[in-house]
């Protein structure tokens, strides 16, 4: 069977492997090669060596927003799991309305990024004029915004994984632990937290990797405002693109340093959330 | 399946002792929860200094604009042009994905060697990759290949789409007994007959999730389109809403407003109308991503 299917590799892969390559293989190695290079469009490269990356390390507009994304991304993972986590608790009890519930807890994900920030910004603006402040008086307040905004999109989402994770548990495990007498926590902490590891694993996957690449929302939020002081990386390096002229290599090397971060973030979370899973 | 279980279907170990006192707080909170999209639908119809000022405020005699706002917004934007163009890039780019990546990942998946195994490896490798590191050479080979347009854009997410469509399809076909497929070629059905008559009918559950997650995210895409598309000619919606807030400072919120709202209403009506399958594709993509 293999060999009367392999003659139809034109027909089967090419058409995706053709758009692959183009799409995101030879960008892919272009941008590592660029990164090395001074250049205003990709014709006109010239082999610097490691110019770019000592160039990006003195660059306090990357460092700052380095460090902000760092932040809101810990804050973000936090709060989006711990919330979406209890709520779903909440929803696997039986309530009445649940699928309601859930469907208007999920709702804001299937709104866009740029559509969402905006939202926000004329209500928290609303609210903050009250206090004559704006999301743009210090980073601060653009900080938490993001984070409020980001809960709002991403609660629903983790929480219908987890709902689905927590109905897998076997009744017999619950009712096992509360015969043997396990007050709540107890079963909260060793049945039900071990048991939903996989969806855990997901799920904080899934707000890492959001939260640190977030573009649209802090674009359309604060757009990095009070002068790039709520600017995080992927907005960083957009702007070191498109609006410094002669950065173009700076932000191609930033970008490349934002890959090498995103795949270790990923490749370590991967590692520590799934040597905690237990067997089935 | 557990998730097809009804709400108040739960085994007694699981039920919540006063659940009533659960109703209550849930409902305030989904209230809540809407109410950010309802403030910006009540602000849609208001004049702009009363929008800013008040936004809290419902519409009265002073600050109430009727459709105007839209009617605005709707002139300024050329909304519905750019309506359009989403609506062409978002089911081509999904039709085109689910129809070439199903096949590749079929070819993968049952032929093995060298090359299928590099291929896998590269659109798992692709999935963690950020687009802020392919953007620039990507934006600029698209406008070399002359793909700045509605329909060379969807070729350039098959592309960039490609790794994670591939590692969803290929997990499913893994599930697939071998003895069907070779049962259908024994009869005489060529690799496509097959693949077309026995292999696509059964992963539909896999397409449906696929769909759904590309879907969300070419229809929400602003970067993209943004760096690729000839924009003097083409705009989608995500576009059209970031060019209103135009230069420094200077934004009419009362046609933002509009313009949000008709960039909520579809998909609103689209959740509304498919949300078991989204939900239920949010799931199925997440256990095996």
């Amino acid at each position: 069977m293999e060999k009367s299917i392999r003659k139809y590799f034109p027909v089967f892969v090419l058409p995706t492997f053709a758009a692959f390559t183009a799409g995101f293989i030879l960008p892919f190695l272009m941008g590592i090669g660029l990164s090395f290079c001074r250049f205003t469009t990709v014709t006109d490269a010239e082999f610097i060596g490691l110019g770019n990356y000592t160039k990006i390390i003195s660059d306090a507009t990357f460092v700052h927003a380095l460090w902000f994304t760092a932040l809101f991304t810990i804050v973000s993972v936090i709060t989006i799991n711990v919330l979406a986590f209890a709520i779903a608790m909440l929803l696997t009890k039986g309530i009445r309305g649940t699928n309601l519930f859930r469907t208007v807890f999920f709702m804001p994900n299937l709104i866009g990024g740029i559509v969402l920030g905006y939202i926000w910004q004329i209500l928290l603006n609303g609210i903050l004029e009250n206090f004559g402040k704006t999301l743009t008086y210090s980073s601060a307040y653009g900080f938490w915004g993001l984070i409020i905004l980001m809960n709002w999109q991403q609660i629903g989402y983790m929480m219908i994984i987890y709902i689905a994770g927590i109905q897998n548990i076997p009744d017999e495990l619950i009712e096992a632990a509360k015969m043997d007498g396990a007050p709540a926590g107890k079963l909260l902490f060793h049945v039900t937290i071990p048991m939903v590891m996989p969806s855990i694993t997901i799920c904080t996957f899934l707000t890492l990797t959001n939260s640190f690449k977030l573009f649209d929302q802090n674009l359309a939020l604060t757009a990095g405002e009070p002068s790039n002081r709520s600017q995080m990386l992927a907005l960083n390096i957009f702007e070191t693109f498109y609006s410094r002229s002669g950065w173009e290599g700076a932000g191609q090397a930033k970008a490349v340093v934002f890959f090498l971060i995103v795949a270790l973030i990923a490749v370590a979370q991967n590692r520590l959330t799934r040597s905690k899973e237990v067997q089935q | 399946m557990a998730q097809k279980r009804e709400e108040n279907q739960v085994s007694a170990v699981r039920r919540a002792k006063h659940g009533w006192i659960y109703t209550i707080v849930f409902s305030i909170l989904s209230a809540a929860w809407l109410y950010p999209v309802c403030l910006v639908a009540i602000n849609a119809f208001k004049k702009k200094a009363f929008i800013t000022r008040d936004p809290f405020l419902l519409p009265d005699e002073r600050s109430f604009f009727g459709f105007r706002n839209f009617v605005n917004g709707v002139e300024k934007t050329d909304f519905f042009s750019a309506a359009v163009n989403s609506v062409i890039i978002t089911v081509g780019s999904v039709a085109v994905i689910l129809l070439c990546t199903s096949m590749c990942a079929w070819y993968l998946t049952r032929v093995h060697d060298k090359l299928t195994a590099a291929i896998y490896t590269l659109c798992l490798f692709s999935m963690i990759v950020p687009f802020q590191m392919v953007m620039f050479p990507l934006s600029k080979l698209a406008n070399m290949m002359r793909l700045s347009n509605p329909v060379g854009i969807i070729l350039v997410y098959l592309g960039f789409g490609a790794g994670l469509s591939v590692f969803m399809f290929c997990g499913f076909v893994k599930s697939i007994p071998l003895e069907i497929e070779e049962a259908a070629m024994i009869d005489g059905c060529t690799p496509l007959q097959t693949f077309f008559g026995v292999v696509f009918p059964i992963m539909k559950p896999t397409t449906i999730t696929v769909a759904i997650l590309q879907a969300m995210w070419i229809w929400n895409d602003y970067l993209l389109p943004y760096l690729v598309l000839d924009l003097k000619k083409y705009k989608t919606i995500p576009i059209v809403i970031q060019y209103l807030k135009g230069g420094y400072g200077a934004v009419d919120w009362g046609t933002m407003m509009a313009m949000l709202v008709l960039a909520i209403l579809p998909v609103i009506v689209f959740y509304t109308a498919c949300q078991q399958y989204i939900i239920q594709g949010v799931v199925a993509g997440a256990v095996k991503g």
